[in-house]
């Protein structure tokens, strides 16, 4: 998926993750997409209560070998 | 559609304590909250300049698992519980156990308290210290970090009365 910031937030754990891709997000125009890599096994579930909560639409969730990768379109 | 509020009364002084009241703030302030915090009685502890006195102690915790946050795994799993009798004694017993605490802490990417108390000014989080427990205290405004507000019990309701989402920690 063609995306056009990425955040790396692998090994922080709660609440950072979402902290700092707030922040990215900040930094994005409306309509872009943010790559955002995380390994907190807890961050699939905030990031869809993240997206629900601030109208960001959450594209996609994908596990791979203990590794979140998530895409989130800004409102 | 209005904005969501939250109101936190932060009253405990202690490391581990410290962490519900910064993490829940700064990430209301992420999902678009307008949020504030009262600290008073203990909770003064987490906005001073200087948070280095921030302990952890576990004397009299049954929760508190006291693990190695070094070593192979085996070694690390072992909980070193001790009678309370014993933790008294021991001279510096608090002190590293906030040491080990906080190579916990860095070892699971947790946020330190400094940094979160960061995110939450950045974030625009109201801060608010109990004016009566400063003097009670004989904690002096110079003590404390920039850019807090003291006020009283009606401060806080002025605020607090029209939030979504009110907690007492």
């Amino acid at each position: 998926m063609n995306f056009d910031k990425e955040l790396d937030a692998r090994g922080l754990n709660c609440p950072l993750p979402i902290l700092r891709a707030k922040k990215a997000l900040a930094e994005v125009a409306s309509g872009q997409v943010l790559k955002i890599l995380s390994t907190d096994p807890g961050s699939v579930k905030d990031f869809a209560a993240f997206a629900k909560q601030t109208g960001n639409e959450l594209l996609s969730t994908a596990e791979a070998g203990g590794e979140f990768t998530f895409f989130m379109k800004k409102k | 559609m209005d904005t969501k509020k939250m109101a936190i009364i932060a009253t405990k002084g202690t490391l581990d304590w410290a962490y519900p009241p910064f993490i829940l703030a700064s990430t209301a302030a992420a999902l678009g909250y307008e949020t504030q915090i009262f600290f008073t009685f203990y909770g003064l502890q987490l906005v001073r300049k200087d948070l280095s006195g921030l302990k952890v102690s576990p004397l009299g915790n049954p929760g508190m698992p006291m693990k190695m946050p070094f070593g192979p795994k085996w070694f690390k799993s072992i909980n070193w519980n001790m009678p309370n009798a014993i933790q008294s004694l021991v001279p510096g017993y608090e002190s590293v156990a906030t040491a080990l605490m906080k190579q916990t802490i860095a070892n699971n990417g947790v946020a330190t308290i400094p940094d979160l108390r960061s995110l939450c000014q950045e974030a625009e989080v109201k801060f608010i210290a109990c004016q009566m427990t400063v003097e009670l205290f004989g904690f002096d405004h110079s003590d404390f970090i920039d850019g807090l507000e003291y006020g009283g019990a009606a401060t806080f309701f002025e605020f607090a009365g029209e939030t979504d989402i009110c907690l007492f920690i």
